[in-house]
Parts: structure tokens; sequence; C-alpha cells
């Protein structure tokens, strides 16, 4: 196995899904000759050709509508959004044409459709270009919602997007691009809507996905110091959303933090929480906790921002006051 | 065209005034729920439009959609059992009025977010232009439709990627109840396409041979790899936007001087002024037309509701 970034790991599953199958396209705002505003698609030009990687105007419904519009015909296209504060110009193809058409219309139009796009704060972007709106998009029913936090499950989850006949919104973390880990070479596929164990453990849970995975897994590292043996489940994906394996956690640990970089309100916390409750109540031996980002537009300035997104000490000090 | 050919337009103008007559009907009993956006007026828009399609020609268009679902082979049947939630409609009861679809008939709906399904119909042509098939994508939405952002982006779009797309602007002169000399910059609609370089044109809507004959112009150009054309139609609906309009922004006096100018009567006119058919052998079309409507009333009132099995069915493909 190499040991290979999210970058590498993200160009080499979108490279060989397109070698693999020529109806696989991308189209996206600097995806082609500039190679991808993160450097993802650098050398598709050249190799795959403009028919196969489409620069696209700044026209973030058109794209959308245009990938929706190509994958009910047939194709399997990945539009690449910037960045996932872009996708609110095209909520209404997301949320309203994407998400709807297959049940809408009774089945008769399938959208192997992926969505990749980036989130997440920390490079001081601003209020507008920082957002993690991961829980907006994961409210529809069918749409899928797909956070990658490790390099391999980066690969794995993408070369099965790519692959899935349903639409689905893939989204990457802007500072996880240089993260490295272990990923398989070839053919190496991640199921959606399968949750994981990523560190096994057995005084507290933490339920986590996305760069909030890199954070937790320090803070367990830290907490280990302290004898505090920590369990993180990784969601991986946020719909369908795999409760089984925190479940099954909890139920053995008795106590959960749970780790989001967006919003505590109406976030992706309030829902598994409201889960744990519902599913395993019985089980409870302390109040579950959620680390979410304050409540505020991101500031520019880093000292400002920093205070606003989650960190490995709000993690430390969440799971202490659940034990 | 053969005589065939010219009696099936007739027919199918009728079949949809008829089966729009019914439609309005069975909304005033409540068997049909939600919204109704009858076509009324405007048959010879779509109907002269579609005739000029070939198979592979691919046709989507926005929610008022009954007349354009009929043109494109949908029976009445499955029309008016899709108006009336049934599991024998279109999109088995779950679409409605405004959704109505066929894929196997290359009718890609029914789109009921005003000007969403234009960016949808680049994505449709530039399968064909990947693939290099050689069809259009034929797209139709109201003046209305003109005005929202999506409109300009897509037409921009579809000229930048050179993609074979029909741009027909059916112009009602009403988006809701506001005229178009009320929300467009333009009246004439068709200046917006050259704002994008695009070769347009414009035709009365009322005179079916006249559609006919300029789409089947356009259509064999963006066939041919030319590009995006636009198409403005001048129509107008003798009905309300939807059932219930109060109708507050137009004097009837307008809606009766468009009347006279009904399209169906224009095409008979010419039918046997041209002497190509004779009143009689129209009046049999016309009965079974009406013939045909009624069927389609009986089967679709007739027809089951879907089950409870169907809530869950086709949120994903992978369930």
């Amino acid at each position: 196995m190499a040991r290979i970034t999210m970058r590498e790991a993200i160009s080499q599953a979108l490279w060989e899904e397109m070698e693999r199958d020529p109806n696989v396209f991308i189209m996206g705002e600097e995806v082609g000759v500039w190679g991808g505003t993160y450097a993802v698609t650098k050398g598709f030009y050249d190799h795959f050709g403009p028919d196969r990687v489409k620069d696209t105007p700044i026209s973030e419904a058109a794209i959308i509508g245009a990938a929706i519009g190509s994958s009910i015909a047939g194709l399997r296209p990945v539009a690449e959004l910037m960045t996932i504060n872009f996708a609110f110009s095209a909520m209404d193809h997301i949320v309203n044409e994407a998400a709807k058409m297959h049940y809408m219309f009774n089945g008769q139009m399938v959208l192997p459709l992926v969505i990749r796009t980036v989130g997440g704060g920390g490079r001081q972007l601003g209020a507008t270009h920082s957002q993690t709106p991961d829980a907006i998009f994961a409210h529809f029913p069918g749409l899928k919602v797909v956070a990658p936090g490790t390099p391999a499950d980066a690969k794995g989850l993408l070369k099965a997007a790519i692959r899935s006949n349903d639409p689905i919104l893939f989204i990457e973390h802007s500072t996880l691009y240089q993260t490295r880990g272990e990923v398989p070479e070839g053919d190496y596929i991640v199921p959606i809507g399968k949750s994981t164990v990523q560190r096994p453990g057995k005084d507290v849970t933490i339920v986590t996905y996305s760069k909030m995975l890199e954070l937790s897994l320090k803070a367990a590292d830290e907490l280990a110091k302290e004898g505090i043996d920590v369990e993180i489940v990784d969601l991986r994906s946020l719909r369908p959303l795999d409760m089984g394996p925190v479940i099954e956690s909890f139920k053995k640990t008795n106590r959960a933090v749970i780790v989001e970089e967006g919003w505590k309100s109406f976030g992706i916390g309030s829902e598994i929480m409201s889960r744990i409750y519902e599913e395993a109540f019985d089980y409870v031996d302390a109040p579950i906790k959620r680390v979410a980002q304050k409540e505020v537009p991101l500031p520019y300035n880093h000292t400002l921002e920093q205070m606003a997104i989650p960190n490995v000490s709000d993690i430390i000090k969440a799971v202490k006051e659940v034990l | 065209m053969e005589k065939e050919a010219y009696l099936r337009l007739f027919y199918e103008m009728v079949v949809i005034r008829r089966m729009e007559e019914r439609a309005a009907e069975l909304y005033q009993q409540g068997k049909i729920g939600g919204f109704l956006h009858l076509y009324i007026g405007q048959e010879a828009v779509s109907t002269g439009l579609i005739s000029a399609r070939i198979p592979a020609d691919r046709v989507i268009t926005a929610y008022r959609d009954h007349g354009v679902a009929y043109n494109c082979g949908i029976s009445a049947k499955r029309i008016l059992a899709e108006l009336l939630g049934k599991a024998t409609g279109t999109s088995g009861g779950k679409g409605g009025s405004m959704h109505l679809a066929d894929v196997t008939k290359n009718y890609w709906g029914g789109h009921a977010i005003v000007g969403a399904h234009l960016p949808l119909a680049n994505g449709l042509a530039l399968a064909d232009q990947y693939k290099k098939q050689a069809a259009a994508t034929i797209c139709m939405f109201g003046d209305g439709a003109t005005n929202i952002g999506y409109f300009h982006e897509a037409l921009n779009m579809s000229k930048v990627w050179n993609l074979p797309v029909l741009w027909v602007c059916e112009n009602n002169r009403y988006g809701m109840g506001t005229s178009i000399e009320r929300a467009s910059a333009v009246s004439e609609i068709r200046q917006k396409a050259e704002g994008y370089g695009m070769t347009n044109g414009c035709v009365d809507g009322m005179d079916l041979m006249a559609v006919r004959e300029i789409a089947d112009a356009m259509l064999k150009e963006v066939r041919s790899g030319k590009g995006p054309m636009f198409l403005e139609i001048e129509t107008y609906r003798f009905r309300g936007h939807s059932m219930g309009d109060p109708e507050k922004y137009r004097k009837q006096s307008e809606v009766h001087k468009w009347q006279e100018n009904d399209p169906i009567g224009i095409y008979e006119r010419f039918l046997v002024a041209s002497k190509i058919t004779t009143d009689d052998e129209l009046e049999v079309q016309a009965q079974l037309a009406e013939k045909e409507v009624q069927e389609a009333v009986e089967f679709a009132e007739s027809s089951p509701e879907p089950g409870a099995e169907e809530l869950f069915r086709h949120i994903y493909v992978e369930d």
C-alpha cells in the first residue's frame, strides 16, 4: 500500500474511473486548463482532452443542471463546484432537481451523478468562503452526501460514487488535501452509507467525520496518555446515515461526544444525539455532548477564526465532561 | 406531408383541447389535486413544433405540459391517470400534472420550477454531442422564464459549447399575472438570444403550419451541429394561469380578441381551403378525438391508486 495524500487519492480515483468508463467525464470551473483549483485534476486535460475535461463558465446552476441532464441521458458526469459555498447558487438544481427526479418520475430517470465540492474553514477565506453547510444537504431524501476523512476512504468512496446510479454530493475538506495515509492501489471501493470505527476504545465514543476525524484522533492520543480510551466512529456518509457502528459503540461505552465543524444548531450532532437517545436511551450514563462551530459567520482574522472552529482541546474538554 | 399526417395533427390538437376541458371538470369535482395549468389556446405551438421532430430529438418542457406530453406520444389515458394521481399514470401518480414524462418517448418532462429545466436541456444535448449522435434537444419554456438567471446561464453555456439545443420560448404574454411589459426589459423575447449571438426567429403560434415550417428548418440546422438556435413563438392562453385564477390582470375583451384566432379553427380553415380534406372528414376526426378522451377519463377514473409500498420506492436506485 502506498502512503499518499488525500489530493493524490482523489485524483487517482478520478483518473482510474475515467480510464475504466468512457462515459465518465469531468466538468466544472477551472478543472481543465488550470488543472483544478486544488490541483486535483492536474494533467487530466492533456491526457483525456477537452471533451472529457470540460471547463465551464462561472455558472453553478448551469453546471449542475447540465450534469443532471447528461446523467439522465446516459453519461456519468463528475461535476465540480469549486467550493460548497457556491453550491447555494446551484441549490435549486441540487435539491429540487437532482434529489427529486428519480422519485418524482417514478424511477424513469436515473441520475449517475457526482458533485465534487470542497468545504470547511480555517484558511482565512472569510465568512462566504469557509462554511460547512453539510447538514443542509443531508436533509434531503433522494440525495446522498459523502464526506471522507482519510485518503483511503476518499479514494474508495469516490470510486463507489462514480459507479453509483444515484446523485451524490461528495464533500472534500480544503485543509485535508495534504493529509497522508495508506491507500490501496487499483480498484479499491468503500461502500457509500457505511460508518466505520477508525479507532477502537472502551471508555467513550466520539462520533465525527471529515476534518474533525483528524482532530478527534489527535485528541484521543492525548487522552490515551491520561488513561482514557476513546473509540472513534467515522460517519463517512451523512445520507444514508449508518447508525449501526455508532449505536454498537455507544452500548459499549455509554458515553458520547459528537464532533462536527459546522454550526451546532440543527446540525449533524443534533441528529446523531437524537438518534442515540431514540435508539439507545437505556444505555446513557451521561448527557451526550456536542462540539461544533461557534454560532458566528466565520471571521477573516486568524485568531478569531480559530476561536470559532472546534479544536483538539475543545474535544478533550468535552470528553472529560462526559466521563 | 401526406393527408393522414395533416389529419393526425388536427386530431392531436382536438384531443388536447377536449382532454383539458375534461381535466378542468375533474378538477372542479375535486378529483385532481394541486395545480392544474391548462394549455388551451396554445395547442398549435407544441403540435406544430413536435411534428417537426425526429425520434432522436429530445423534448423537455415546463409545467404547462399536458399538450406537449400528448404530442410526444403519451396517451390521453396515461396523462389523465397521472392528473388523477393513479398508479397507471405516466409517473405512477407521484408526479402530478406538472411532472409528466416518458423517457421511452424521448420526452424528459414536465419541470415545475420556472426556468430550472433549461440547464437540464444543455445536459441532454451534451450527451448527444458527446456520443456524436445527430439529434436536437427541444427545450420549451414560457416568457416568464426568460427573466430568471437559469435562462441566461443556460443560453450562454449552450452557445459556448455549441450544443444542439433549440430553445423555444412560448410567449403567451404573461408570467402568471404579470405581463411582459411589466416584467421583461424587452418585450420582443428573441432579442435576448441576440445577446448570446444566437440565430433566432419569431413565429405566430396560432398558425400550426407556420410553427411547423420554421421549427423544421431550425431543427435541421441544430441537428447538423451548427449550435443552438432560438425560436420565439407568440401565443396566448385562453384560460387562467392555473385553475382558480381571478384574471384581474387582463381584460376579457383581450381574451375574446385572441379567441377569434383559435389555433384549431385556423388550422381547420387551412385544411379545407387548401382542399387537403373536408369538413365532414374533420368532423370524423373530432369525434374520434372525443372518443379517445372519453375512454381516457373512464380509464383514469377506474384505475387503481398507487399502493402504500410505493411511498418509499424510487428514492434511490440502489435501495
